[in-house]
């Protein structure tokens, strides 16, 4: 079992200050109805205190990108898919979209792809729990709750949903 | 040389879709369950899914078939594929060595997998033998053998209406026989184990030894729908009158044929169900086929959803050993 | 040119002779077994030792192919192949190809079979002209060409009456009526014994009753026409009680069994193996046991190859549409001689069941043609090894067909020489 690097209230604390970072952003914007979508699996527990701290009106989108991942012809049909389930239409709408970690980049691709073939939102605020080096694709979360600094090995985990843990692990 | 089961690949995942025989069934359940997500895809404004974006899908139907040739068609471009539609005429056999040099031709074309329908039992199975190794075959139904794409896609709407399978009594009606449906929905049901599964015909439509598959004979409709939770109701083929198997579509309506009072007799909550095309009047009344307990168009539209499925998971598997990529 | 066999285990079951001892040949004929006869020097000797010896191999049942058929095998082919497996004499039945319906095609396929020299083949004259099933065969006339006896080969005679005239006629002409015992309706379209995996498979299935019903009227029309009758490669467990029956009554009806049939069952199908397609088909293992019981028990008495050789295509079909039959010459030996391994049989019973009993059947016997090594008959002698065990693999068959479920098997036991009257026509050995 690896060492937690931070103590679950702090995880908490951070979320909370991502939710006053995103109103602010939001009001800001002057956006009403912002719609939350949080991918599974990590993505969504934030999602879930996210959406809850902000007392967002429309209820939470959820987002499973096993169909749009590109590594499908080398590593294959995710046996544990789930439907993807959007509350309403996002057309013209301010989505805020929600993961875990952003490593490579390449979710959010994958997310935003399957968020425009339900149509085309207005704008798209990208809020992360933790962020580390090693992006392949131009892509920067809008609120950041920590960013890690890691060697080229590790990778950090997010486990939950009762209580969420953020812990460091190696991988070869 | 062969492997012990032709449609698994060396690492027990599925790399041919043939038969529902030898699934085991969790297998099944991860099917449906893929299924599941693709449902939604279908009400989306893009209903398409990248996922076998560059790979090559080629419908080869030796029978004429309209419904399945067209969602299996539609499944595939749902996935992105580039789909390639080859009717052979029937009168025309296509035999032996000119078969297999038509599937290496297409090979040589990159095509990825291969939908067969057939009119001879085992055609699927032979054409999975022959393919080169990177190649999935689907089996969209050979002779009297096998359908498995139309017995899933009947599993994921009898999923959806009643949960659970194990209390559940079903009732497969008609041309047991002559119908490969009701062999890959007899191995579908009792592998996913429903509590009784009966075949319900006269005996000239019942084939022999048919209870070693599991299944109990009823040769009397009311015994047979007495409780029943699903009525699967099968086509008449009409040369049936013919070959002295019955006496007449009349007689026939009138001692199997599905009307409101003999449905009357299932569970109130009772399903019907029927893979089409449907001969109204011959096997069931039009009142029951378009009634409040019929399912049989939704069975249509989760068939595109549990098509997507099947082909996204036998084409998207990583490559295990002994495959080229 | 004289010969002597020595050193080897003489297994001849027609004279009841299973001993150490040699054997001589002179001018085509046996002239001594054991002691050298009077006068008797050989020009070459024979050195069997740790074989063993017996009658060349006569085979009930072996399609060449020829006339008509030579794309797939040759009468050259399939001749050399026989060699090959110790066979000396084939019987080659008519089919709509070749219906041996009359003298020219009779004397075509002994020609053929003279010229190639490799083995002697005894064609089955048509029972009805064209093998349509409603006249009568010019069978007199078929006989003195030299058909050794009469069929319709796989066709059926629907008409009871038409079979009743057929057997009545034989009968005056003295001949023997092969037959192909398959209700035609109720085998119509199945390619599979009609059971749990024909169910399974959804292939149209053959029932047992297509089997019994055809052996229950041939029996009856046998009994009241008195015509001499063999039953061909039966299947089903039933129809050997039925036949059992028939000959403790005192019909004179004999019976064989196809080699496969020993050893396979509708199971060994598995997913649609075209190689098990036979006809009639492999059934279940309680016909498997039923067949070799009768075996045993002598109501069958002769095992044969039913050799069908085919070319590739033939079995690259979806399971209905692919070709039914085996190339089964060159298993003919070593299937037999496995059932004494499995104690079924004794050796000699064994060797009985592919050279004395078919020689009986077809009255070859008493001529001293075939099926003995009695002094004074023809030379036809099989010599090979009991101990190797070998693969059997597709691109080693001497058959031009490769049509073989036995494919991958280890068989044991290896021919090394064949004579034909006195005429070496297949040796291993110097």
């Amino acid at each position: 079992m690896p060492e937690p690097v931070t103590e679950q209230d702090d995880i908490e604390q951070l979320i909370r200050q991502m939710a006053d970072d995103l109103r602010s952003r939001l009001e800001a914007a002057r956006v009403r109805d912002a719609l939350m979508v949080g991918i599974h699996t990590g993505g969504l527990w934030v999602a879930e205190r996210l959406h809850t701290l902000l007392g967002l009106e429309q209820a939470l989108g959820e987002l499973d990108i096993s169909f749009y991942r590109d590594d499908f012809s080398r590593i294959g049909m995710n046996p544990q898919v789930r439907p993807s389930r959007l509350p309403v239409s996002v057309a013209e709408r301010h989505i805020v979209l929600v993961d875990d970690i952003l490593h490579t980049g390449r979710t959010i691709r994958a997310a935003m792809n399957e968020l425009f073939d339900y149509g085309r939102p207005a704008a798209i605020t990208l809020a992360v729990l933790g962020e580390r080096s090693g992006r392949e694709l131009p892509i920067q979360a809008d609120v950041v709750g920590r960013h890690f600094d890691l060697g080229e090995h590790e990778h950090v985990k997010l486990s939950g949903p009762e209580p969420l843990q953020l812990s460091i692990v190696e991988a070869p | 040389m062969r492997r012990h089961s032709l449609q698994h690949d060396s690492e027990g995942r599925l790399h041919h879709l043939l038969t529902i025989e030898g699934l085991k069934r969790q297998q099944i359940v991860d099917i449906l369950d893929t299924a599941e997500s693709f449902i939604s895809v279908g009400d989306r404004q893009v209903r398409k899914v990248p996922l076998l974006r560059g790979k090559t899908v080629v419908n080869l139907f030796f029978e004429a078939s309209t419904r399945t040739l067209t969602t299996f068609e539609l499944a595939a471009k749902r996935l992105s594929a580039d789909v390639l539609k080859i009717n052979i005429n029937t009168s025309a056999t296509v035999k032996g060595e000119s078969l297999l040099d038509m599937l290496h031709n297409l090979e040589a074309m990159q095509c990825d997998m291969f939908v067969v329908r057939h009119a001879d039992s085992g055609a699927a199975h032979l054409i999975a033998r022959h393919v080169a190794p990177h190649v999935s075959v689907i089996n969209a139904g050979d002779g009297s053998h096998a359908h498995p794409t139309q017995a899933l896609l009947d599993m994921f709407t009898i999923r959806r209406w009643k949960g659970e399978f194990a209390p559940l009594t079903v009732a497969i009606v008609g041309d047991i026989k002559h119908s490969r449906v009701a062999r890959s929905l007899i191995h579908a049901l009792t592998t996913l184990g429903v509590s009784a599964l009966r075949v319900v015909a006269p005996k000239t439509l019942i084939p022999a030894a048919v209870e070693s598959l599991g299944v109990h004979v009823v040769h009397d409709l009311d015994a047979g729908l007495r409780g029943a939770d699903v009525v699967i109701m099968l086509r008449l083929q009409k040369e049936r009158m013919q070959g002295a198997m019955l006496p007449s579509e009349a007689e026939y309506f009138s001692t199997y044929g599905l009307t409101e009072e003999k449905l009357a007799l299932a569970k109130p909550d009772a399903i019907v169900m029927h893979p089409g095309p449907i001969n109204r009047g011959v096997e069931i009344a039009s009142s029951v086929a378009d009634g409040a307990q019929s399912v049989i168009l939704e069975q249509v539209s989760n068939g595109i959803a549990v098509r997507m499925a099947v082909m996204s998971m036998t084409l998207g598997r990583a490559p295990a050993e002994g495959e080229g990529a | 040119m004289n010969i002597s066999i020595q050193h080897g285990r003489l297994i001849d079951p027609a004279n009841g002779i299973d001993s150490h001892i040699d054997l001589h040949i002179a001018n085509g004929v046996i002239a001594g077994v054991g002691q050298v006869p009077d006068g008797f020097s050989a020009d070459s000797h024979i050195n069997a030792g740790g074989h063993i010896v017996c009658p060349g191999l006569i085979d009930l049942r072996a399609r060449l192919r020829e006339p008509g058929g030579e794309s797939r095998a040759t009468i050259a082919t399939e001749t050399a192949a026989a060699a090959s497996a110790g066979i000396t004499t084939l019987v080659c039945p008519p089919d709509p190809s070749q219906p041996i319906d009359t003298p020219a095609l009779v004397d075509l396929i002994r020609h053929r079979a003279k010229q190639s020299g490799h083995a002697r083949v005894l064609p089955l004259g048509a029972l009805t002209q064209g093998l349509a099933g409603q006249q009568l065969a010019e069978m007199a006339t078929l006989k003195q060409a030299g058909c050794v006896a009469v069929s319709n080969g796989l066709q059926a005679v629907e008409s009871t009456r038409v079979m009743r005239c057929a057997m009545e006629y034989a009968a005056s002409q003295g001949l023997t009526v092969f037959l192909h015992a398959e209700d035609p309706w109720l085998a119509a379209g199945g390619c599979a014994h009609e059971g749990a995996v024909s169910v399974r498979l959804g292939l149209a299935g053959i029932p047992e009753a297509a089997e019994t019903i055809a052996v229950a009227r041939e029996l009856q029309l046998i009994a009241q026409t008195g015509v001499r009758a063999h039953f061909c490669h039966l299947s089903s467990a039933r129809a050997v009680r039925m036949l059992a029956r028939a000959q403790y009554d005192g019909l004179p009806v004999s019976a064989d069994v196809a080699a496969h049939q020993l050893y396979l069952t509708d199971m060994d199908i598995g997913y649609f193996d075209t190689q098990c397609h036979v006809r009639p088909p492999l059934r279940s293992q309680r016909d498997r046991e039923g067949l070799r019981e009768g075996l045993k028990q002598g109501t069958i008495a002769a095992v044969c190859s039913d050799h069908q050789p085919h070319g590739a295509n033939a079995k690259l079909a979806p399971f209905p549409a692919s070709e039914p039959g085996i190339s089964g010459l060159e298993t003919l030996l070593p299937l037999t001689l496995r059932l004494a391994g499995e104690g079924l049989l004794s050796l000699p019973e064994a060797i009985a069941s592919i050279t004395q009993r078919p020689a009986g059947i077809l009255d070859l016997l008493a001529h001293g043609e075939g099926g003995t090594l009695a002094t004074g008959a023809r030379a036809d002698v099989c010599i090979f090894d009991p101990e190797p065990y070998w693969e059997l693999r597709a691109d080693a068959l001497q058959s031009a067909g490769h049509n073989s479920p036995f494919l991958g098997w280890e068989l044991k036991g290896r021919v090394s020489c064949t004579l034909l009257a006195g005429e070496l026509t297949y040796h291993t050995c110097d």
